[in-house]
């Protein structure tokens, strides 16, 4: 019983810090606008290092998609509206889904893994002593650059899987499904709010998985154990949080 | 604050703890303006934990520790940061930021605290650099350099806003004679030469004893001995005995804390497959 209480202590405690340390991160944001090259200069790291496997990933998964659709709604003589099929499983979930459960593993590693490295090189605790806030400094740049790319990496992977190298090359090149009537069917189906709900999506799991990645790391104990555990969580805990954060916000998208 | 007082640092009944391994159980120690001052013992004393008071980023459970006048841990956080801009440090590793090449690294303090041209900014930084004989070093990445290397180029960046105390922190731990001998130079030389204040936290007493114009010994949570470094040499106390002749066993125990070896090998005790 005593076991349970302490876990559950434990567990809110944290929660506390982290949302503590989100305030701090959220204040010093307004100081970071002044000095937009810090936020570019994360966006590379973040944003463009994570490019290639979103891009490679959009297109397996539009592919699958394409191959896997076609097979069922061509028992009904629905083929045409692969593109429909396609393109809301991909703007309204996947997009989302599997680009932030990418990010974590690419972005959101790194990002712990940086930073839990210099708390144990000493690196922050130098900046502190040359009276530079590192959360102005480090933490809120990244944390930044991390929700600033989260959507328009969602963007890239629902283009890639949708369009060019997904479901257009599947269903259209392959399968031969007619061209107008799968551009046509997307145009006619797929509204602004499906659009909107998936940037929507997108961008709160890019706060997430940042918020998450930035505590961990920067909270890390200094020794080698204690940066694998703070890139190990970072991913966990994203992955989790990204699946129940979806569920609920499609409850809330629902209509 | 009292720029005529001698005493830059002041720390009086300063008790410190981690959990519950006691640190420091009321320490008083005086860092006179324009002297390098030791502070020594052996490892796990507390001796960083000093340093870090100092800076405060840490907090002492009891005691003071001001600032030429001022309680540190009595600032928030906007006039602590002011303080720490008249103090450098250097880490034991350096603590060089690893995405910064040498010259941005030196730099770094200058960009953020200072709105200096950045012509003017390459003139300091080379000049800093100069100073501790890395100026043709300016465009490697901290990984590119020895040890002594990025401690020189640490001290080069604690010296960058011209601060009134320089702490360092191990600066000997690991070197060889050589980036010894040209570190104790430039710690000698640097706060001679820009009327610095230098604490020298170091357990290579005979070298570190070389160069401070008073030294401290902590051990055992406490000031063991003080002085000058001749006072300190000729001293007969055990803990000072002991540290400057490296015995393995006196105040400082060869064996940690244990229950009788006697009884653990033979007693009642004893268990099949225990460790």
């Amino acid at each position: 019983m005593s076991g349970a209480f302490s876990i559950i202590q434990n567990f809110l405690s944290g929660l506390g810090r982290a949302q503590f340390f989100l305030l701090q991160v959220l204040g010093s944001i307004p100081a970071l606008l002044l000095r937009p090259r810090l936020i570019v200069q994360q966006l590379y790291y973040v944003g463009q290092l994570s490019m290639v496997i979103i891009v490679l990933a959009g297109s397996f998964v539009g592919m699958v998609l394409a191959l896997q659709g076609y097979r069922t709604l061509i028992r009904f003589g629905a083929e045409e509206s692969l593109g429909v099929f396609v393109a809301l499983v991909i703007v309204r979930e996947l997009g989302p889904v599997v680009t932030a459960l990418l990010f974590a593993g690419r972005a959101g590693s790194a990002l712990a893994a940086e930073l839990g490295l210099m708390r144990a090189t000493d690196q922050l605790s130098a900046m502190e002593m040359m009276a530079v806030d590192p959360i102005r400094r480090v933490v809120a740049p990244r944390f930044v650059a991390g929700v600033i790319a989260m959507p328009l990496l969602a963007s890239v992977f629902a283009v890639m899987a949708i369009g060019i190298a997904g479901g257009h090359a599947i269903g259209v090149e392959l399968l031969g499904v007619d061209a107008g009537s799968y551009w046509s069917q997307i145009r006619g189906s797929v509204g602004i709010d499906d659009i909107t709900d998936g940037l929507v999506k997108a961008t709160v799991f890019g706060v997430a998985i940042t918020w998450i990645a930035v505590y961990q790391g920067f909270n890390a104990e200094p020794t080698s154990e204690g940066v694998s555990r703070a890139t190990t969580s970072t991913v966990v805990i994203s992955s989790l949080s990204i699946l129940a954060l979806d569920f609920v916000l499609t409850a809330f998208m629902f209509k | 604050m009292n720029a005529n007082d001698a005493v830059l640092v002041r720390a009086r009944g300063v008790h410190f703890a981690h959990g519950t391994r006691v640190i420091y159980d009321g320490v008083d120690i005086d860092i006179a303006r324009g002297k390098v001052v030791a502070i020594m013992g052996p490892s796990g004393t507390g001796k960083t934990t000093l340093l870090r008071l100092i800076g405060g980023q840490w907090r002492p459970k009891a005691g003071t520790v001001e600032f030429d006048g001022v309680d540190v841990h009595q600032l928030g956080r906007g006039p602590l940061y002011e303080l720490r801009r008249r103090m450098g440090m250097l880490f034991q590793n350096g603590a060089l930021l690893t995405d910064l090449t040498v010259f941005e690294n030196v730099a770094f303090p200058m960009r953020e605290q200072t709105k200096l041209p950045e012509s003017m900014i390459r003139d300091l930084v080379l000049m800093k650099l100069q100073a501790v004989g890395l100026r043709g070093a300016r465009d490697m990445y901290p990984q590119q350099l020895s040890g002594g290397m990025s401690r020189r180029v640490a001290l080069a960046r604690a010296i960058a806003l011209d601060p009134d105390l320089v702490m360092y922190d191990e600066p000997f731990a690991g070197q060889d004679p050589i980036s010894m001998g040209v570190l104790m130079r430039l710690i000698r030389t640097l706060n001679d030469a820009l009327g610095l204040t230098s604490i020298v936290v170091s357990h290579d007493l005979q070298e570190v004893l070389s160069i401070a114009d008073y030294g401290y010994l902590i051990a055992d949570g406490k000031v063991q001995a003080q002085g000058t470094a001749d006072v300190i040499r000729e001293s007969q106390h055990p803990w000072v005995q002991q540290f400057l002749r490296g015995l393995p066993d006196g105040p400082v125990a060869f064996h940690y804390k244990a229950p009788d070896f006697a009884s653990e090998l033979l007693g009642s005790n004893r268990k099949a497959g225990a460790p």
